[in-house]
């Protein structure tokens, strides 16, 4: 099997302070560069992971153990200070749903720019666009004015757009089901049946439980490192452990 | 187009490759269709929920002339009649020219230089080449400057207009030295304004600045006549004055006895001139944003 993703001993820090002016800033060139603008912590240290086409990892830890920053450096979001990160073909995600979604076009228009923001081409959104409609049960609202959707006809919306992108790597943070009941398990059976059809999938969430169902892979952060990789029941209880 | 669309092969045969990475603005081209959805996104969006609706992009100009027209052509002299023989003949079609295009180049750098911010939620998660959203701002402006334009040629045919094929090429190559002037710098201000916000306060001083640094309200012989030929030659650098004057020669010249002479040297000289500082401002800002972007997602 080939490598979908390499990520190798990658650091990034972040500033803490982000109150800088330019006064400020002229100031500091002035002194001759004394002390730094701002304070930094590193949000990934070290880190190096490597996922096989088909594998479905799960990114686990506490808040603001990296799992989310490691997830935009995957997505090419964000450069790491150091290191490396290399993925193979097309990476898209559901990093936030409906990002792309603009409140005053039509369901049909957002439909169209945020699968292009997804990196769909038009001839991907023509021939998928039934499908999507379909899937999100949207029916005849699909001409109206997205302000005008429930909270869950456009999240299911949203959701339906990412799903059928078609990438090779998906990334998905956090939001593995939305709306209501019977719609969460839809996009849940959607997902696993995305993982069966040998996508790559790298997962955030604090859902224990359905992180078991979906991934074979735990990989657990623990303040920018990875401190665990194992299968995911494993790596399930090394976090339930601590 | 995308990576997703030459897919047939399998994903075994596509390269490791570093995302987050671009081309710059040759990916831009590579996401024509992303590009058309924004701009679309941008039309439908701008004037929504009010009555006039896009009748905005003709008040707001046309307010502008008449004010100025009063102040400048009437009270301060500047259009010539028979108790002002020394003002310009049809100044009115003189001012309204310069004024179209300055509005478009102010309009276009204004938004361009605001747009990576304004679109920080989505840079934020999802990497786009980030290109297009300056790039999607000038189109816009590019296309609310069209019914402008319709108004400037139907005044001008009211007034006697019979331009030259070649004063019509000069004025698109006008327009195109205003369009990359307002990328360049729009990829440049765009970029810093995601670090010091202190950037949209510049843009907008510099814009202010743009009007009168250019011949939109006089004529370029104030200049010479006041100052000399050393600061003519300064006042002809000026990418802006240059756009600005190829209007006047494809739509205002042509309206009147065709007695005005272009600034000395002018197609020959600063015509390439300016268009050469504008294509230097599209690569030195392009060159600009590919080093700042690394870290947009970070500092939004």
């Amino acid at each position: 099997m080939a490598l979908a993703i390499e990520i190798a001993g990658i650091q990034k820090r972040f500033a803490l302070r982000h109150t800088r002016s330019l006064k400020e800033t002229v100031l500091w060139l002035l002194k001759g560069r004394k002390g730094d603008l701002s304070k930094t912590f590193a949000a990934l240290n070290d880190v190096s992971l490597t996922v096989e086409e088909g594998e479905t990892v799960a990114l686990l830890g506490f808040n603001g153990s990296g799992k989310s920053t490691l997830l935009k450096h995957i997505s090419g979001v964000m450069l790491p200070d150091t290191g490396t990160v290399r993925t193979r073909g097309r990476v898209a995600g559901l990093i936030e749903v409906g990002a792309g979604f603009h409140p005053d076009l039509s369901g049909r228009d957002n439909v169209f720019l945020n699968g292009a923001i997804l990196g769909m081409s038009e001839k991907d959104i023509h021939r998928q666009f039934d499908s999507i409609v379909d899937f999100a049960e949207i029916g005849e609202f699909i001409d109206t004015e997205v302000r005008f959707y429930s909270s869950g006809m456009y999240l299911r919306l949203a959701f339906s757009v990412a799903v059928h992108t078609d990438p090779n790597v998906f990334l998905i943070d956090e939001i593995l089901a939305v709306g209501d009941e019977p719609f969460q398990r839809k996009c849940i059976s959607k997902i696993k049946e995305l993982a069966e059809a040998g996508k790559t999938l790298v997962v955030v969430s604090h859902d224990l439980e359905l992180i078991g169902q979906i991934c074979r892979r735990g990989v657990v952060l623990e303040k920018g490192r990875i401190v665990h990789d194992a299968p995911v029941a494993e790596a399930i209880a090394h976090i339930r452990g601590q | 187009m995308t990576a997703g669309s030459d897919e047939p092969g399998g994903p075994a045969q596509a390269e490791l490759r570093v995302p987050g990475r671009g081309a710059g603005l040759r990916d831009v081209a590579r996401h024509r269709f992303l590009l058309k959805l924004l701009v679309d996104k941008e039309i439908k969006v701008r004037y929504r929920g009010s009555v006039l609706g896009l009748l905005w992009s003709y008040v707001k100009p046309g307010v502008q002339f008449i004010v100025f027209y009063i102040a400048l052509g009437i009270f301060l002299g500047l259009e010539q009649s028979d108790r002002n023989p020394d003002g310009l003949p049809n100044y009115a079609i003189y001012l309204f020219s310069g004024i179209v295009l300055i509005n478009f180049f102010s309009e276009a750098l204004g938004n361009a230089s605001r747009s990576i911010v304004g679109n920080s939620g989505l840079i934020k998660k999802i990497y786009l080449p980030r290109e297009l959203f300056p790039v999607s701002a000038i189109w816009v402006s590019g296309i609310h400057f069209l019914p402008q334009i319709v108004i400037l040629v139907v005044a001008c045919l009211f007034t006697g207009w019979s331009p030259s094929i070649l004063q019509l090429a000069v004025a698109i190559v006008g327009f195109l030295i205003a369009a990359f002037l307002a990328t360049g710098l729009g990829l440049i201000f765009g970029a810093i304004n995601v670090y010091y916000r202190d950037a949209e306060n510049l843009v907008d001083m510099l814009l202010m600045v743009a009007t009168w640094a250019s011949p939109v309200l006089y004529s370029w012989e104030m200049v010479r006549r006041q100052l000399g030929d050393t600061a003519l030659s300064i006042y002809m650098l000026n990418p802006l004055t240059v756009s600005v004057e190829t209007f006047h020669y494809a739509f205002w010249l042509p309206t009147t006895d065709q007695q005005f002479a272009l600034p000395p040297g002018f197609l020959p000289v600063w015509l390439p001139v300016a268009l050469a500082v504008a294509l230097f401002t599209v690569i030195l800002g392009q060159h600009l944003f590919r080093r700042l972007e690394g870290r947009f997602a970070q500092e939004l």
